[in-house]
């Protein structure tokens, strides 16, 4: 298998805690490479603490493993830092579907960085009348916010 | 080199460690479940930050020692975290009080380190950069909304900051392991950091209407291994599981 295969195999393997998009799509899958006969996986976390990357190793040797390939290394790497810039329209697309609403892209504002967008938009009913409820969300890329017309709560995945 | 800077980042990745684990005792006490959620993803920020610095310090040392053999196989005594770190949660106020002086040390000395000519420390600091932004920001509102807030709330406050400000000085404090590191320029200079702080810090118990300790005697000894009384205990709970079953993984 060439590495652009394994990287297209990898393709399917959803987010475990937003099935909605891969881990590709996420940028979450760094680089596929082949050192001798050893695949390596290199991957980099969202937040420093993420409990999903022990779930994504998991995956990626099991779908590899179901592929052929026995000698895998998944590599966690911090540098360069993960950003929400990674996502692609398509997936910002998919985020707001599933009922999450998408980041900005990041600017060098402080506030932005900070997880302030000037407007955020309910996922459900496109309305920009919401409210921040909580910085931290239900996952730790997430931020609690609540839609003051439909009344609906949602999730912001934070600009970072 | 290599011996200061293993020194180096087991006391940065103890000082998350600790102070991660003292948030995560939060977990299903919080006061509203928004807060209960906030302190446990900050707690995971900490944990993973911990986890990184660990893998490196591991490497570095070369005796093979895993994050995991440094984080549960070591004694109160060879633990070397900030003593603000491992002071109690108290109540909700004093939680907040150390996670603010913590974030304001933080940010500063993070960014500072995003500048390390090790490239490893360098790439760690700007991933953690990113999260301290966060933990600042929600520290600070609600330094000002209890501060601020009634009488009650600002006498806590101001309690938690009379019992707890004699450990700021431990985040700061600096011996000869240190020094060849900043010349090197592999981590910055804490007294220039120390300034940044005390100008935040001043700005913010001035706004959250609070009073600032005066002639305090500074609690020092984390270098050497000298806590107080509650790194044991916070050791005895965290390591228990790993040392009834050894090298037991999640």
């Amino acid at each position: 298998m060439t590495t652009k295969e394994v990287r297209t195999l990898l393709s399917q393997i959803p987010d475990p805690e937003i099935p909605v998009i891969s881990i590709e799509e996420l940028g979450i899958l760094r680089d596929v490479n082949f050192i001798n006969d050893e695949c390596v996986i290199t991957i980099t976390p969202t937040y420093s603490g993420c409990p999903a990357m022990k779930a994504i190793e998991q995956d990626i040797v099991a779908l590899l493993k179901e592929n052929g390939i026995e000698k895998v290394k998944v590599k966690s790497v911090f540098s360069p830092a993960w950003t929400t810039d990674w996502l692609t329209e398509i997936a910002k697309e998919k985020l707001r579907k599933y009922g999450i609403s998408p980041p900005d892209k990041t600017t060098s504002d402080k506030s932005v960085l900070t997880g302030i967008q000037k407007t955020v938009k309910c996922p459900r009913c496109s309305s920009e009348n919401t409210e921040l409820v909580s910085q931290f969300g239900s996952t730790a890329c997430k931020a609690l916010y609540k839609c003051k017309d439909c009344l609906e709560p949602f999730d912001l995945f934070k600009c970072h | 080199m290599e011996k200061h800077l293993f020194n180096y980042l087991l006391r940065l990745a103890d000082s998350s460690l600790i102070i991660g684990h003292r948030l995560s005792e939060w977990c299903g006490h919080g006061p509203v479940l928004e807060e209960d959620i906030a302190l446990t993803n900050i707690s995971l920020d900490f944990v993973g930050r911990a986890n990184s610095l660990y893998e490196y310090a591991g490497k570095i040392e070369e005796k093979g020692r895993t994050e995991d053999d440094l984080a549960y196989l070591r004694n109160e005594r060879e633990f070397f975290n900030n003593l603000l770190a491992e002071q109690p949660n108290g109540d909700y106020a004093q939680t907040i009080l150390r996670q603010y002086l913590t974030d304001a040390f933080e940010i500063h000395f993070y960014e500072a380190l995003t500048k390390s000519k090790d490239e490893t420390i360098a790439g760690i600091a700007a991933k953690s950069l990113k999260e301290i932004q966060y933990h600042l920001r929600h520290s600070s509102s609600w330094m000002l909304r209890l501060g601020d807030g009634t009488e009650e709330s600002n006498r806590r406050l101001q309690n938690a900051l009379n019992e707890i400000y004699r450990f700021t000085g431990s985040l700061f404090e600096t011996d000869d392991n240190d020094s060849a590191l900043t010349a090197a320029g592999i981590v910055p200079d804490l007294s220039v950091i120390q300034q940044l702080w005390q100008k935040d810090v001043d700005t913010m118990l001035e706004k959250a209407m609070l009073k600032k300790p005066e002639n305090v005697w500074m609690q020092k000894g984390n270098l050497q291994g000298r806590h107080t009384e509650h790194l044991g205990y916070i050791l005895a709970e965290m390591q228990s599981v790993h040392r009834a079953y050894p090298g037991v993984k999640w």
